[in-house]
This record gives C-alpha cells, sequence and structure tokens, in this order.
C-alpha cells in the first residue's frame, strides 16, 4: 500500500505545484473576502483564468498533444485537480466542455471539426453545453424525440426541447443527441450534432431549482438549420458516440466526489458548536454513520486512482460513490437543520442551499434506481428486467406507448 | 498511488485461504450448535501458518508484519465462518511484543496461547477504561489494577472476551487510582483467575467471561496509547472478518438470484432483488476501502488510528446485518432454515455487532473523534 507519488508523478506535482504559486494570484476570487459578484464579471474573469489554464497546461492536460492537450494519463490529471484544490483556486469554467464534449470530439469528430472546436473550447473562448437529455428521455436517454431532418440540400433542421443543460446561458456550442430515423429500433436511429446556440430558432430559458437558482436550462429548438458537416460520428451512430460522452462523464465526475465539499469532518464542525448536540447520543450516531460512509468514499476514490495507475478504467461499481455521497449529505443536511432549527433554512444559509440542492442532484446523472440497476448487471451479472422497447422501430414504440397510458 | 496488494500480502491471503479450505469449517458452525466438541480447533492451523506472531516483531521471533495483513487472514476467516483465534492472540501479541515481555516468542511460536481481555479507551464523555459488561447498557468499570514494583494485581470482571476459553495467558487490562490503564500478563491457571468458557448463538466464536479475584502477572510496559491501539486493531479484525462474512453471503445470494426462477424469469432480474443485493455489494465496498484507509492508519498515521478503524467498524457492522438480512430474503423461506447456510450468516451478524463495545460504540467514536476535532487531517499527497 503506497499513496506516495512515483517520482515522476512526484515531479510532475512540483511542475504544475509551481505554475500555481506563479500565478495564483490571477485567479478569480470566487468566495470570501474580495469576491466577485457580479455574474458578467465572473464570467469573464472565469474564461480567462480557463484561458491562462490551457496555457500554462492545467486545462484539458490529459488530451493529446495535437489538440492542445499535454497528453498526460488521468492519474495526473488528478495530481491537478488535487493541487488545484490546495491552492484554492477555482477550476475550468468549462468542465463539460474539457473534461467530457472535447474528447468525445477527438474520439469521434471529423478532422475539420477538430481543428475548428477543440481549441477555442480548451481556452475558454467558446463555452460547450450538452444537448442529451429531455423531458422525456432521461435515464432512458435513448428515447429522445428532438428531431432533425435532412434537408434537400444536405442541411439538417431541427425541431425538439432538451433540458437540464448546465450553460447553455452563455454556451458556444452544443453537443446535440437527436432522432434522424424513426422508423428503425430506437438506439440506432439517433445522430450526433454541433448546434451554435446562438442559431436562429434556439432558445434558452432558465429552469429554476428548488433553492430559487436556475442552475439549469431548457433549450427550445424550432426549425432550427445546421449545416451537412455539423453530424460528429456519423448519421444514425449518435449513440455509440453518446456512450464516449457518458463513459467520461463518469470518470470525471467519478474522480470529483471530492469536490463537492461533503465531509464527516465539515458536517460535525456546523454542530459542534451545540453543547447539546454533541452530548445528543442519536445526534452522535447520526453524525458517526454519515462520516464514515463519506470517509469510505473519500478512499474510493483513491482505490480508482490506484486503478487507473495500473491501467484499470475504474468499474461500474465505482457509480455507487455518488449514491453514498448523495444520500449522506441529505441525511446531513436534515441532521444539521434539526439541530440548529429553522435558522438553517433561511435563504442565503449554506445548509439551506444543500438541502435545496440535493433532491434533484439524486437524479443527476441517471437516477439511483437506474444505476443500482446498471451496476447490478454489469457488475454482479445479474438478468436484465425484461424491455419492451428492443427491437421495435420508434414510431410503433411511441404509439405503444400511448396506447399503453390510455389503457 | 498504488493500493494493490503485494506479492507477499498476496501470498498471505492466498496460504490463509487454502489452509482454510482444508476443514469444513462452516459445517462445523452449524452441527456444533447441537455439539460443541465438533467445532474443530484451529490453533494447530494457526500456529503451522504463523498467524500468532504475524504481529510481533522479527528479533522476537514474529514476522513484523503490519495490521492490515492480519486482516486480510482475518477477512479469510470471516469468509468461512472459521473459529480462527484471532481477536484475542492478535492484539495481545501486540502489547507483549510493545512491552518486550518474556512470554512473546513462545507465543510467537505458539508454545504459549495468548488472549487480550478488550477494555476499551476513554471518550469525550466516558473518562474511563470500561471493559463489556455481563448485561445491560452500562459500560462497566475496566479491572480495578493494584501495581507493586514489577507485578500487578487485578480485580474485576470482563465479559465475552473472544477466546479467552482457550488462552494459556492472558493480557488484562486494568485501570489504577490515578485513572491510567495497566496492562499485565496473568496465566490463565493462576490463582483467581477463572474464566468461564462459553458462546452464545453463534458457536463458530469462542468466548470467556474472566474473573478476576487477586489474580496477579507481571506488568507490561506500555503506553495508553498501545493499548488504545490494540482496542483499535480488534475493531479493524472484527470489520475485517465482517467483510469476507458479507464477500461469501453476495456470491451466494447473487448466484441464487440467477438461477431460482418465478413468473417465468430469474428472480435477480425483478428490480426489488436486484438493487437489494447491489445495496449488499455499496457496503461490501465501503468496507474494502476503509479496512484500506484503517491499514494506512495503523502503519503511516497513528493519529487517526482511532477514526479509521472505528469507522471502519460501524460500516462492516452495517455491512453485515444488512447482507446477513438480504441472504435470507433473497433465499426465500428456505434462507431461514438450517437447510441452509444463511442463518450461520446471520447469526454470525447478530453476536458480532454486540461484541467488544458492539457496533453502535464504534460509531459513536467516529463522532467523538470528529467533534473533537482528530478527523482526517492526513490527505493523500
Amino acid at each position: 500500500m503506497d499513496l506516495n507519488d512515483t517520482p515522476e508523478q512526484a515531479a510532475y506535482r512540483e511542475q504544475i505545484r509551481s505554475w500555481l504559486d506563479e500565478h495564483k494570484a490571477q485567479a478569480p476570487v470566487l468566495q470570501g473576502e474580495g469576491a466577485l459578484t457580479d455574474p458578467d464579471e465572473i464570467l469573464t474573469a472565469r474564461r480567462a483564468w480557463q484561458g491562462q489554464l490551457a496555457e500554462g497546461g492545467l486545462a484539458g492536460a490529459t488530451w493529446p498533444k495535437e489538440y492542445g492537450g499535454q497528453g498526460v494519463s488521468p492519474v495526473d490529471g488528478v495530481i491537478i485537480s488535487q493541487e488545484m484544490r490546495k491552492a484554492r483556486v477555482p477550476g475550468i469554467l468549462d468542465v463539460i466542455g474539457v473534461g467530457m464534449l472535447g474528447p468525445t470530439i477527438i474520439a469521434h469528430g471529423s478532422d475539420e471539426q477538430k481543428s475548428r472546436y477543440l481549441g477555442p473550447m480548451l481556452h475558454g473562448d467558446e463555452v460547450w453545453c450538452q444537448l442529451f437529455s429531455e423531458p422525456a428521455a432521461g435515464s432512458d436517454l435513448a428515447a429522445v424525440q428532438t428531431r432533425a431532418k435532412l434537408n434537400d440540400d444536405g442541411s439538417w433542421t431541427l425541431n425538439g426541447q432538451k433540458v437540464w443543460t448546465t450553460n447553455a446561458q452563455f454556451a458556444a456550442y452544443g453537443l446535440l443527441l437527436a432522432r434522424t430515423n424513426v422508423d428503425i429500433p430506437k438506439h440506432k436511429g439517433m445522430t450526433m450534432f454541433i448546434v451554435p446556440m446562438d442559431g436562429e430558432g434556439v432558445t434558452v430559458r432558465g429552469l429554476r431549482q428548488i433553492s430559487g437558482e436556475a442552475e439549469f436550462n431548457e433549450v427550445f429548438f424550432d426549425d432550427v438549420t445546421i449545416p451537412g458537416d455539423s453530424v460528429v460520428g456519423g448519421v444514425d451512430n449518435g449513440w455509440g458516440v453518446g456512450l464516449t460522452t457518458l463513459m467520461f462523464e463518469r470518470l470525471t465526475i467519478g474522480l470529483g466526489s471530492e469536490g463537492f465539499g461533503y465531509n464527516g469532518d465539515r458536517f460535525a464542525r456546523a454542530i459542534a458548536g451545540d453543547p447539546a448536540a454533541v452530548k445528543d447520543s442519536d445526534v452522535r450516531h447520526q453524525l458517526g454513520e454519515i462520516a464514515a460512509e463519506l470517509e469510505a468514499i473519500r478512499w474510493t476514490g483513491y482505490r480508482s486512482i490506484s486503478d487507473l495507475q495500473g491501467g484499470q478504467i475504474p468499474g461500474p461499481e465505482f457509480g455507487l460513490a455518488k449514491v453514498t455521497t448523495v444520500n449522506n449529505a441529505v441525511k446531513a443536511g436534515d441532521l444539521i437543520a434539526d439541530v440548529l432549527g429553522p435558522e438553517a433554512l433561511a435563504e442565503d444559509n449554506e445548509w439551506a442551499y444543500m438541502i435545496s440542492f440535493l433532491p434533484g442532484l439524486k437524479s443527476a446523472g441517471g437516477t439511483e434506481e437506474i444505476l443500482r440497476n446498471t451496476i447490478g448487471e454489469r457488475v454482479l451479472g445479474l438478468p436484465p428486467e425484461p424491455r419492451l422497447d428492443k427491437g421495435i422501430p420508434f414510431s410503433e414504440l411511441r404509439a405503444k406507448e400511448k396506447e399503453g397510458a390510455a389503457a | 498511488m498504488n493500493l494493490n496488494l503485494s506479492d507477499e500480502q498476496e501470498f498471505l491471503r492466498e496460504a490463509a485461504r487454502g489452509a482454510l479450505s482444508r476443514v469444513k469449517t462452516v459445517e462445523a458452525a452449524r452441527e456444533a450448535l447441537e455439539d460443541e466438541s465438533v467445532l474443530p480447533d484451529l490453533w494447530p492451523m494457526a500456529i503451522e501458518a504463523g498467524w500468532p506472531g504475524l504481529l510481533i516483531s522479527e528479533e522476537r521471533g514474529g514476522a513484523g508484519l503490519g495490521a492490515y495483513d492480519a486482516m486480510l487472514v482475518a477477512q479469510e476467516a470471516g469468509r468461512v465462518l472459521a473459529p480462527a483465534p484471532l481477536l484475542g492472540p492478535l492484539p495481545a501479541s501486540l502489547l507483549l511484543d510493545r512491552g518486550a515481555a518474556k512470554e512473546t516468542e513462545a507465543v510467537a511460536s505458539g508454545e504459549l496461547k495468548a488472549a487480550w481481555l478488550p477494555a476499551r479507551p476513554p471518550s469525550t464523555y466516558e473518562p474511563n477504561w470500561t471493559v463489556d459488561p455481563v448485561a445491560g447498557k452500562a459500560r462497566a468499570a475496566a479491572p480495578v489494577a493494584t501495581v507493586d514494583g514489577d507485578t500487578v494485581t487485578f480485580d474485576g470482571v470482563v465479559a465475552w472476551a473472544p477466546d479467552a476459553g482457550q488462552a494459556d495467558v492472558l493480557v488484562v487490562i486494568g485501570q489504577d487510582g490515578s485513572g491510567a490503564a495497566v496492562a499485565g500478563v496473568v496465566e490463565a491457571g493462576a490463582d483467581g483467575v477463572s474464566v468461564d468458557h462459553t458462546w452464545r448463538y453463534d458457536v463458530s466464536r469462542r468466548l470467556g467471561t474472566v474473573t478476576l479475584k487477586g489474580a496477579t502477572g507481571t506488568k507490561l510496559a506500555v503506553s495508553d496509547e498501545d493499548i488504545a491501539e490494540a482496542w483499535y486493531l480488534t475493531q479493524a479484525l472484527i470489520a475485517a472478518e465482517s467483510l469476507g462474512t458479507v464477500e461469501a453471503a453476495l456470491e451466494v445470494s447473487v448466484a441464487y438470484a440467477k438461477e431460482r426462477f418465478t413468473f417465468g424469469r430469474a428472480i435477480g432480474s425483478y428490480q426489488a432483488m436486484k438493487h437489494g443485493l447491489v445495496e449488499i455489494l455499496r457496503r461490501q465496498e465501503n468496507t474494502r476501502s476503509l479496512l484500506i484507509y484503517a491499514g494506512f492508519a495503523f502503519s503511516d498515521v497513528p493519529a487517526e488510528i482511532a477514526y479509521a478503524s472505528s469507522a471502519a467498524r460501524s460500516v462492516a457492522g452495517g455491512a453485515l446485518d444488512f447482507a446477513a438480512r438480504q441472504q435470507i430474503a433473497v433465499h426465500g423461506g428456505i434462507g431461514a432454515t438450517w437447510e441452509h447456510d444463511a442463518p450461520l450468516t446471520f447469526r454470525r451478524a447478530q453476536l458480532s455487532r454486540r461484541l467488544v463495545g458492539g457496533t453502535g460504540d464504534a460509531t459513536d467514536r467516529v463522532a467523538d473523534e470528529l467533534f473533537a476535532g482528530r478527523g482526517p487531517s492526513a490527505q493523500a499527497a
């Protein structure tokens, strides 16, 4: 058991650390004293900071060199995140683009797409958003209904609605999963497109959550026309392309679970000032259980780094870290508010914010139920539930669903 | 960062698995419920495998291995519900070695069987060293220790101590008038020592309730920290045993869920069944992660031993409770009968959660360490 860096990793860490020492004064301040408050200023400052990080080789470091990355291993990528957290500087603005969509374009995009889009994405000049989920296609992503129709001149016309779209309000481009063929089974008739967010017919609307804040958006497409070379990875091959994005999503979330800041130490400090709570055996028991499970997740994270270092992609079971994290944070929110009383629910209280944020996070990136299904099938090898949509053309499937709902 | 087992650790684990596979321990755990004498004596196996000296330093005849290595052996014992002498002997050996006791080499070689009588270190709201009581919610006072030069005399009762009934020498922890912990080595056959060898519900765990009336032995030169470490080692070993038991329960349950059909399909395809099995997996993997943390704390961060091993015991205890009940549920009615091994897992879970402080005390200790500002500070590089 060795938690230390290899000599190469130690040297790389030193290199990252000295870059950060030299540049961290230029990082935008987002919390605490002197923090920026104006949303536009924050956005501008974070774009500029991402550009600097890209110049220094700290953004998209795992991308191949030919696309502006450093070609380093995922473990070196983790080293960068750790050092940035220690230096208390904000991360990159476009985590979704650089962490998930860029790698998808690198894997499936044309040479023209790679040379046009990857550079500005990496530097934060053009922020991207992920246009996958829809009101009726979340965990069952292959149910997307947004239609892309091929025109005679080779262009495509889009109609439909996307939802849960982070950063859409200031994104330059989106990677969009749309249905291009309704006469074949649902997983086969989809295509991935690059869509300019300022195109005519694109409407972005903030989606307010429990807290009142709008971190996500709904995006509407009304007769939006995009050129033929917007297709990524081939017509009707959108599912395969999307799976690449989802794999990178798992890696991004899995290696970043500590980043939420949910840990026993922080939760204990929230109630440690209340002498009655500190003595209360029920409070202690709840805190102990929450803290122990969250501590397990920290070490599960180290296990996944160790696997990566050994050349293995962490298995789907690491997805359970999200379940553990979210469910324990939910319990912690309840415990803290039970101790502190209604004041914990004040609009500007950090715990009120956490309490409001978590119910949605439970479904983000796939609901807990779907995640447990997937892990039960892929890790434990349990048989899937019988499906009613296999092999049925998408058009007939919709008709069957309507019939079923009416019955 | 490399958290994989070393070649030596793989070998240690495989050797333990191999040795344990030569004895029908699960069958014995069932049959001995009716006739305790059929329970195999695993001391000869333990001696052959070198477990008694695992934690004893090489210059005193041991293997000089660490807590994590001991946990690997415990995990294998837990997989097959083996009555392996680990919870009593290993923490005893740690203290004997630390105190450079004259018995250490004989214990390392297996000539002398040692067990410790677990004593819980003080916490914020329990300032005394305490032991498991015969009954009731209140902790019992640790035996009263009266020191006279190199000898120490103990008076008190320690209930439900693992492996105490088989030991030749007992490592007793008492408290002197000043509140300090005192460890002493007392021969099991010495005047004033009576050991009630017993078991409850899970016959594969041998227990002893020890009564000390003016029992005199040799004072052991160890610190309070050493004694506390023995307590947390016991917690970590119980957690490791639990992980092994959970692994076995999950494997058996998953296999059954694939082959048992109802309404024309395998029961493992039903979401309710699948989610229950994945919940075992989730708790199992959380336990595995915390055992790595506990192992790391024992070898590298002594200040976090209490927190890490208590967290491991807490999560492992929950995992074992859950897995034991889920295993019965997956198997339906048959899972609640002697036709199946599931009741043996259940018996193990029921007893384990109530031994050596109990799972709940470990959970409370996690909170105590956090409130006292002794949570995790060391981050991996």
